[in-house]
């Protein structure tokens, strides 16, 4: 690997300390009746309102369609995604220093299968919100109706406009793999016009 | 034929005359011709206002905000009276709050709302009023628009003059309108000259809690005390007072107090009165008062103190002085500089502007012309400034533009009259509609005026609004001072009644405004942080009720094992951490009003069951679409 490859990639592994201190998505709830916002925030280690008290006003308001209170607490993967973030971080510094090819398609993989798991789960449990709904209790039943928020866009969901989009850490993290891809590119572009000169 | 000329002529002539006659006496009434006035005042939906305006509630005896320009009511702050509306004065937490030394005194008459300030402009974070008719001074908190303090003033006889700021909050002052005997006694109402006496007290105000406390009271000689300023600048340190009945009548004052040529303004040293207290010279004089505030669990506290300093003013030279004024003046207002002192005599042809620097080289020679009741008096030509000539009838109160003008309220010639500073001389004049009182500018008591426009906080309305029946609207009238000439702008109805008012830029307090109260911090003892800590407690014949609401629904709602004869407290928390939305709480037949719970707070009604049976209870402000599922019911057992 090419000396500025070898930063590139050391620059994009650091780039991931920002998902410790932003919030890696963030999905906000538009109705008339909230001109001051209310949203919930992913971030790598918690869930959390855009605003102070938005989290109680959200679950507060799902109490009406049946949904769970969403407990940041009961949901387990937000102990182990710091680690997780953590090693691959340390996987691209030693790709960086090491200045190995191999190293570099393997941290690739390792990246992209942890950025599909983790939307996956994402995913399901937005899913599992929307869909496992206490219909004996919910006070607002439409029939045929789920509120499961949209891994990325928009969706009406009764009256409320969800709109779901990565947050600041998220597009740390998307900029970062982006970079990865690049530099791998760039390598394996250099690596086939550089056999036939040695010839 | 020539003579039925003459005679047809004489008749048109006289009608033309008698036309003439009546046309020049009628009212003239400003009819059209308002140009770009709805422009000015147009806030279009879903934009704010520029000001916020605290106006005096008077013989409501409360605080309402409106916006400015548009005259738009926001809010009544209750605050010397009870209000069912909010449960203020009937829930148990501010019931302490209107507690007095006569007992729980639930109304009062409130007449000067005042803007805390720092360096003698508006610092945007209490407003003071006075009661007046038991005297008292209430603080608000401008983050929550709500009455967080009250303190009764002893030795009082009504407490108009008040409360007037000192330049950094040092002191809210409070001077006695009636003199009376002090301290109290049963003597003949015709023995006034003889026993009866003013006061003039200093309240200290804490620069951070903002907690008032009786500094001390100055002894002053038995006339009415009617309106103060306290220096600014040069003049920092004083404070101006005006009076009178210097007659010292006890009877048809109207008459009797009205015969001198002049009265007085006081001018008290409080830096010297400062300086005396700290030197001991104060006396301890029995003088039991209430001193009622909000504490940090948000729950009112009533502390009934015992004593007060006080010091008599003829026995300290150097501590009050008076200066003659025409004609029984009624406003007393010191302008941005500090240097002048207007009075508004309230009979008087004329403003006389007394000057602080010639009244101090005028001490300084000994320019006396004599005493009144051991104070002595100044001579007015040593102090006068100057006199604004022939501005109108009746001048009463003058604010400030920054610009180097005042404006006079004038009540029997029903106008505003704008003057120079300096020159004295009158620049224009507006009518208002009708017998305007006070005035008001944005900031126009302070150092630096906001300007902008005039508010004339008018007596009479008569056939200014659609009528309804005997009483009518109470009203002011907004008046643009930008241009050379002043432009009336607007008409807007008041609550009652509208004596003085203050206004401070939106901007200075809008993004402070409280939202909700975190449930995490409510420290109430009665509070409860989640609904699984609802639960009945009974206490021999006292039963707490710890109830908690959440849209849309009360914890617990079937409450039972409740007895005729019982007490009953009902300690609703309301658990809502979002913005606007408060729950009410009523029960039928309680005999006190409902609750008005804000988010993460709690407050608590008494209720006490008559017979037995089951009774609804329901919430009252509508919350969400299943508002009217809210209810809940109590089984009363005989």
């Amino acid at each position: 690997m090419k000396p500025f490859s070898r930063i590139s990639i050391a620059v994009a592994a650091l780039l991931l300390t920002l998902t410790y201190f932003l919030p890696l998505w963030e999905i906000e709830l538009i109705a008339p009746q909230y001109p001051e916002g209310l949203g919930m925030e992913i971030w790598i280690n918690q869930v959390q309102g855009q605003h102070p008290g938005d989290l109680a006003k959200i679950n507060n308001l799902n109490h009406y369609i049946g949904m769970k209170h969403i407990k940041p607490e009961s949901i387990p993967e937000l102990r182990i995604m710091p680690w997780i973030m953590r090693a691959v971080m340390l996987f691209g510094l030693a790709v960086a220093i090491s200045g190995r090819k191999w190293m570099l398609t393997a941290w690739l993989v390792v990246f992209l299968v942890v950025a599909l798991a983790g939307l996956v789960d994402f995913y399901l449990w937005g899913y599992d919100y929307g869909h496992n709904l206490d219909l004996e209790n919910a006070i607002i039943k439409v029939p045929g109706m789920t509120y499961q928020p949209p891994l990325i866009g928009s969706k009406k969901l009764l009256n409320f406009e969800a709109v779901s989009l990565p947050g600041f850490g998220g597009w740390a993290a998307i900029g970062s793999v982006l970079t990865g891809a690049l530099v791998w590119f760039m390598e394996m572009r250099r690596a086939r016009k550089v056999v036939p000169n040695v010839e | 034929m020539k003579r039925t000329l003459i005679v047809a002529m004489g008749f048109v002539l006289s009608i033309i005359g008698i036309a003439a006659i009546f046309g020049g006496c009628s009212p003239k009434k400003e009819v059209g011709g308002f140009g770009d006035a709805a422009e000015k005042v147009y806030v279009a939906p879903g934009s704010y206002d520029e000001f916020y305006a605290f106006m005096s509630g008077g013989f409501s005896g409360q605080v309402s905000v409106y916006g400015l320009p548009s005259g738009r009511l926001f809010r009544v702050i209750p605050v010397f009276s009870v209000d069912p509306e909010k449960g203020y004065g009937y829930s148990e937490e501010t019931k302490p709050l209107l507690m007095t030394s006569h007992g729980f005194v639930p109304w009062d008459d409130a007449h000067h709302p005042q803007l805390s300030v720092t360096d003698g402009q508006s610092d945007g974070r209490w407003l003071f009023i006075n009661g007046n008719n038991t005297p008292r001074i209430a603080r608000m908190d401008l983050t929550t628009f709500e009455t967080v303090e009250t303190i009764e003033i002893p030795n009082s006889g009504g407490n108009h003059g008040s409360p007037f700021l000192t330049p950094n909050n040092e002191y809210v002052v409070a001077s006695t309108r009636f003199s009376v005997p002090i301290p109290q006694q049963d003597v003949s109402i015709s023995s006034y000259k003889e026993n009866f006496k003013g006061t003039i007290t200093f309240i200290s105000v804490d620069s951070v809690t903002g907690r008032m406390k009786i500094a001390f009271q100055i002894l002053v000689p038995g006339i009415n005390y009617d309106l103060s300023r306290s220096g600014k600048g040069p003049s920092h340190g004083w404070s101006f007072f005006s009076s009178y009945n210097s007659e010292q009548a006890n009877t048809q004052l109207e008459v009797n107090a009205s015969k001198n040529d002049k009265d007085f303004i006081a001018a008290v040293n409080w830096k010297l009165a400062e300086e005396l207290i700290a030197q001991g010279k104060g006396q301890d004089w029995t003088a039991s008062h209430y001193h009622n505030y909000m504490d940090d669990a948000d729950v009112g506290q009533s502390e009934v103190l015992n004593s007060v300093k006080v010091l008599v003013a003829k026995d300290h030279p150097g501590l009050m002085y008076y200066l003659p004024t025409p004609k029984s003046p009624h406003g007393c207002d010191v302008d941005p500089s500090g240097e002048y002192i207007v009075a508004g005599g309230k009979l008087a042809a004329l403003i006389p502007v007394h000057s602080f620097s010639k009244f101090k080289k005028a001490v300084e020679g000994n320019e006396f012309e004599g005493e009144f009741d051991g104070i002595p008096i100044v001579k007015y030509e040593s102090v006068i400034a100057g006199e604004v000539k022939d501005p109108g009838l009746g001048p009463l109160h003058t604010e400030f533009d920054g610009q180097g003008f005042g404006y006079t309220s004038m009540f029997l010639s029903s106008e505003i009259v704008k003057w120079k500073i300096g020159t004295w001389e009158v620049v224009d004049r507006i009518p208002t509609y009708y017998s305007i009182g006070h005035l008001m500018i944005p900031g126009g008591d302070t150092k630096q005026p906001y300007g902008k426009y005039v508010v004339a906080l008018n007596k009479i309305t008569k056939d200014r609004y659609l009528p309804t029946g005997p009483e009518l609207t109470q009203a002011a009238q907004l008046i643009d001072i930008t241009g050379d000439k002043m432009k009336l702008l607007l008409d807007f109805p008041t609550i009652g009644e509208p004596h003085y008012a203050q206004a401070l830029p939106a901007t200075m307090i809008k993004d402070r405004s409280v939202r909700w109260y975190p449930i995490a911090e409510n420290k109430n003892p009665f509070a409860i942080k989640a609904e699984n800590e609802s639960r009945i407690e009974r206490d021999g014949k006292t039963v707490h009720v710890y109830m908690s609401t959440i849209r849309t629904h009360f914890v617990p709602d079937n409450i039972e094992g409740i007895k005729v004869g019982d007490k009953v407290y009902f300690h609703v928390t309301n658990l809502e951490q979002d913005w606007d939305v408060p729950h009410g709480f009523s029960v039928m037949g309680a005999t006190t009003s409902e609750l008005l719970v804000m988010p993460g707070q709690t407050r608590t009604l008494l209720w006490e069951p008559k017979m037995a049976g089951v009774i609804p209870f329901y919430c009252t402000d509508f919350c969400s679409a299943l508002h009217q599922e809210m209810q809940g019911w109590i089984r009363v057992s005989s």
